[in-house]
């Protein structure tokens, strides 16, 4: 959004932009002050900020190599069309030129979208082949889409699982939290740590989305998509449901928590569930009786759901 | 572009034998008859799905819930009364779905293929009538019959209230299991119907473009609106096949026991979205198509310059059909596909950016060393170009996979696609509606009026879109009947730009109106030297029935 050079330019140096961009990519950009993190902000033009390395790799792109192309072939067609009305219309050019061939230019606009093309392409793919390159990850949450709600199960920590619902508009008032964005029990994942999605649908296809995150996985009943994320601080990250799935599909919001890894260890202790290598937790049957009494409301259904999919 | 060495039949008006008003219009087989019929049609049915856009921009004016509520005008609206719009959350999913099939089956195929095709192709090549002209006529029939079908569809139980709202995607399991009323069944008849008129319309085309052209009219001196018809019809032959076949499949998993995209039973449901999009991707380029073609055209006539590159720009609408088959996959960049196929998609998708590129500088290059005459048809279609290089760029963004998982199903998706369709092929259709005015009506329109309605409408569409970028952005999904407050600043703005948008079109009805009180005389070719296509040699209105004797064409087309 902050860049206007001109498509032209960008084509004449663009094997020395390449390298200057390559060392970009790897540093740091900075996000923008103005905008919160991990949800949208009022009047907001741009990408949310970047709340791990994938998504500002996204924004880079985004921001420093399509828009100013994009910007600039815009402007480029502007200014011919501009040019053409001022200086071949009837008053100024009374008699038309009659030709309707130039090879130059002809293979000048053919070939120039091309190498443009090309030089996209390597920041596409770079930034595709990272989104599905996954470290070892360091626990898993599988992530249910129901109508219209979400469910969050945590395997590696004791299988504890749990629904989301959005908070109603009273209490997110009362609460100070954004109403439609907010809901009652977050996902919750330590921070720093490389947490591995899996994502499914119990219904119909449902979308867990996480601007921040740059996450945007469907969830497509009978299959186990997979997608990761790792969040570099702590706070609150808001996304929504990206899949057309009903009449709620606006209020199924979701909300990661990311926690530093002694809170998190306290959530998931607090869940019934049990950290690998820590003392091992009082031995809780997964799920129902160790969800506390706070999710009472949730416990009948917490219970029914003992699988993935046993909802549907 | 094309030279008739006689044009004997201008003066043979009187010799017409015009049919009584209802043979004429009710069983027609006249194709410039049914050409008028399809633009009729086209504009009521723009009226229609313009209409519900009003109530989609009506409820997201502000967060929360006031239009499509309990209580709420639209409840007690004679829309509500008569059954046709329910007000409630679901009501909106349905509007949202409606408004989609309406412009894309009902307004904006039949106004460029049925409408300026059906009565200018043949014109064009030099031929007397469409090759089929029975065909003809049921193929209109059928698509009246399907909007028939559609409405009646708002009307019946969905399963979560009246009518469906799955969107025009129609995505199961929620268009299966999601959907049980019978309305979602109805909508699938509409869809065959609509497609079945399309797949005769489209052999008719192919028919007559293939073997009724004038002596001399070759393939290569084919004017390029007939070149853009021909690409069209061939997706539509190719492509609506798959997509009949998907919505048969939908049809029988709802009510026969199938389990084509049912996991339980062993099915898929992305493979829907595979077929699906089969056809989907090849029809927005059957929406854009024929607009490039009149484009051409409309630029070439009022720079009084013929058409800067010719076979470039044939092969380029040839180019761009094929492209149009291998990149469906990019619509489905987040159901978790094939890391390899995602990155094959991704590439193909880029490709599409060449010959675009080639087909927007040829118009300006049209225009370079031209002498231009800045008339309504002349305003739409330079506003078309620049709207349409918008649309474009956004193209570019959204064709990388790894940009898509920020795009994807987002506003900004909305954006795009609105700047190609709703700003490319609506203002397209206006330039030909302008362009071809007087010589499919016989009156001419008022010139300032249309110039009004050309201006308004693209101050209005840009501030109803342009904003939906930001929006997307910052991550507001699609199809969302309320937001979270950070979306209101530019959801308000976007609904004030509806506000323009309607004012345009009001204007653009007193600009019919004005014509038809005024009656003013039109004749044969308007535009001067500039219009060179065979239509321009008859009179306006054409008679009856033209090129009793064949035109040759004597001249080298570029």
């Amino acid at each position: 959004m902050t860049n206007t050079r001109s498509a032209t330019k960008v084509v004449s140096t663009w094997t020395g932009r390449l390298g200057l961009a390559m060392t970009a990519a790897a540093i740091a950009l900075p996000v923008y002050a103005a905008d919160l993190l991990g949800q949208p902000t009022p009047g907001g033009i741009g990408l949310q900020p970047a709340g791990d390395a994938l998504k500002r790799q996204a924004i880079f792109f985004h921001d420093d190599i399509l828009m100013p192309i994009i910007v600039g072939i815009t402007l480029l067609v502007l200014f011919l069309l501009l040019y053409v009305m001022i200086r071949f219309n009837k008053r100024a050019n009374p008699v038309p030129a009659q030709f309707t061939h130039n090879s130059t230019v002809e293979v000048i606009w053919t070939a120039a979208p091309v190498l443009i093309l090309l030089f996209l392409a390597i920041f596409s793919f770079r930034l595709l082949f990272a989104y599905h390159d996954m470290p070892k990850p360091d626990l898993t949450v599988k992530v249910t889409g129901n109508q219209w709600y979400w469910s969050y199960a945590y395997p590696d920590q004791g299988g504890f699982n749990f629904d989301s619902n959005m908070l109603p508009e009273d209490k997110a008032k009362a609460a100070s939290l954004p109403y439609r964005l907010a809901v009652d029990n977050p996902m919750v994942v330590p921070v720093g740590k490389v947490v591995h999605v899996i994502v499914t649908g119990a219904d119909v296809i449902h979308d867990f989305a996480n601007p921040a995150f740059g996450l945007k996985t469907d969830a497509v009943p009978g299959k186990a998509n997979e997608t990761w994320f790792k969040a570099e601080k702590p706070g609150v990250y808001y996304g929504q449901c990206d899949q057309l799935c009903g009449v709620n599909h606006a209020f199924m919001p979701i909300e990661i928590d990311v926690v530093d890894q002694g809170k998190f260890n306290a959530w998931v202790g607090a869940h019934g569930g049990k950290i690998a290598g820590a003392t091992p937790a009082p031995a809780a049957p997964p799920a129902a009786a160790a969800v506390p009494a706070a999710d009472a409301k949730k416990t009948a259904d917490a219970a029914v759901q003992a699988g993935l999919s046993s909802r549907s | 572009m094309a030279t008739p060495a006689h044009t004997a039949d201008a003066g043979h008006a009187g010799h017409d034998h015009v049919p009584p008003f209802f043979t004429r219009w009710f069983l027609s087989t006249n194709h410039k008859d049914i050409g008028i019929l399809y633009i009729i049609f086209a504009i009521f049915a723009g009226l229609v799905g313009g209409a519900l856009s009003g109530l989609i921009r009506w409820e997201l004016a502000e967060p929360g819930i006031q239009v499509f509520a309990p209580g709420s005008p639209l409840a007690n609206s004679f829309l509500a009364k008569l059954g046709l719009i329910e007000a409630s959350k679901h009501g909106y999913n349905v509007v949202v779905t409606a408004h989609a099939l309406v412009m894309i089956f009902f307004m904006v195929m039949p106004a460029m293929i049925g409408g300026f095709g059906n009565f200018f192709v043949p014109i064009m090549i030099g031929a007397p009538d469409m090759a089929f002209p029975r065909m003809n006529n049921i193929s209109f029939w059928l698509l009246v019959f399907s909007f028939v079908v559609l409405v009646t569809s708002l009307t019946v139980d969905g399963g979560p209230g009246k009518g469906f709202g799955g969107g025009w995607t129609m995505y199961p399991p929620l268009s299966t299991t999601g959907h049980t009323g019978p309305a979602m069944d109805l909508a699938i008849l509409s869809l065959h119907l609509a497609g079945a008129s399309s797949i005769l319309g489209s052999i008719n085309f192919i028919t007559t473009i293939f073997n009724m052209r004038a002596p001399g009219m070759t393939l290569h001196r084919m004017p390029l609106f007939v070149w853009s018809v021909l690409v069209t019809v061939f997706l539509l032959l190719l492509s609506l096949p798959v997509l009949a076949g998907a919505i048969t499949m939908l049809l029988t998993d709802r009510n026969f026991g199938t389990s084509f995209f049912n996991p339980a039973g062993g099915g898929d449901p992305t493979m829907y979205q595979h077929l699906f999009w089969f056809f989907g991707h090849p029809e927005v380029y059957i929406l854009i198509l024929p607009g490039f073609g009149m484009v051409s055209h409309i630029v070439a006539t009022f720079s009084r310059k013929p058409v800067f590159g010719y076979l470039a720009m044939v092969y380029a609408m040839v180019a761009i059909g094929v492209l149009g088959f291998v990149v469906w996959a990019h619509h489905m960049f987040t159901t978790g596909m094939n890391l390899d196929l995602q990155a094959y998609f991704s590439a193909a998708t880029m490709i599409i950016a060449v010959p675009t590129g080639i087909k927007v500088f040829s118009w300006i290059a049209t225009m370079w060393g031209g002498s231009i005459d800045f008339k309504t048809p002349m305003l739409f279609a330079i506003g078309f170009i620049f709207l349409f290089t918008v649309g474009g760029v956004t193209g570019v963004v959204l064709s990388s996979a790894s940009m898509d998982y920020t795009f994807h199903d987002t506003y900004y998706v909305v954006a795009h696609f609105h700047y190609v369709l709703s700003l490319g092929a609506v203002f397209a259709i206006f330039a030909g509606f302008y362009y071809w005015f007087e010589k499919m009506w016989g009156v001419k329109y008022n010139e300032a009026l249309g110039a009004l309605h050309f201006w308004l409408m693209f101050i209005g569409v840009n501030i109803v879109f342009f904003p939906m970028h930001f929006l997307g952005a910052q991550g507001m999904p699609r199809r969302y009947v309320d937001y979270p407050e950070a979306f209101a600043h530019w959801n308000k703005v976007s609904s004030i730009g509806y506000v323009i948008a309607a004012v345009a079109t009001l204007v653009f009805m007193a600009m019919l109106l004005e014509a038809i009180v005024r009656r003013r005389a039109a004749v044969a070719n308007p535009w001067g030297e500039g219009a060179t296509t065979l239509e321009w040699t008859l009179s306006s209105p054409p008679p009856y029935h033209q090129f009793n004797e064949l035109p040759v064409i004597a001249t080298e087309a570029h």
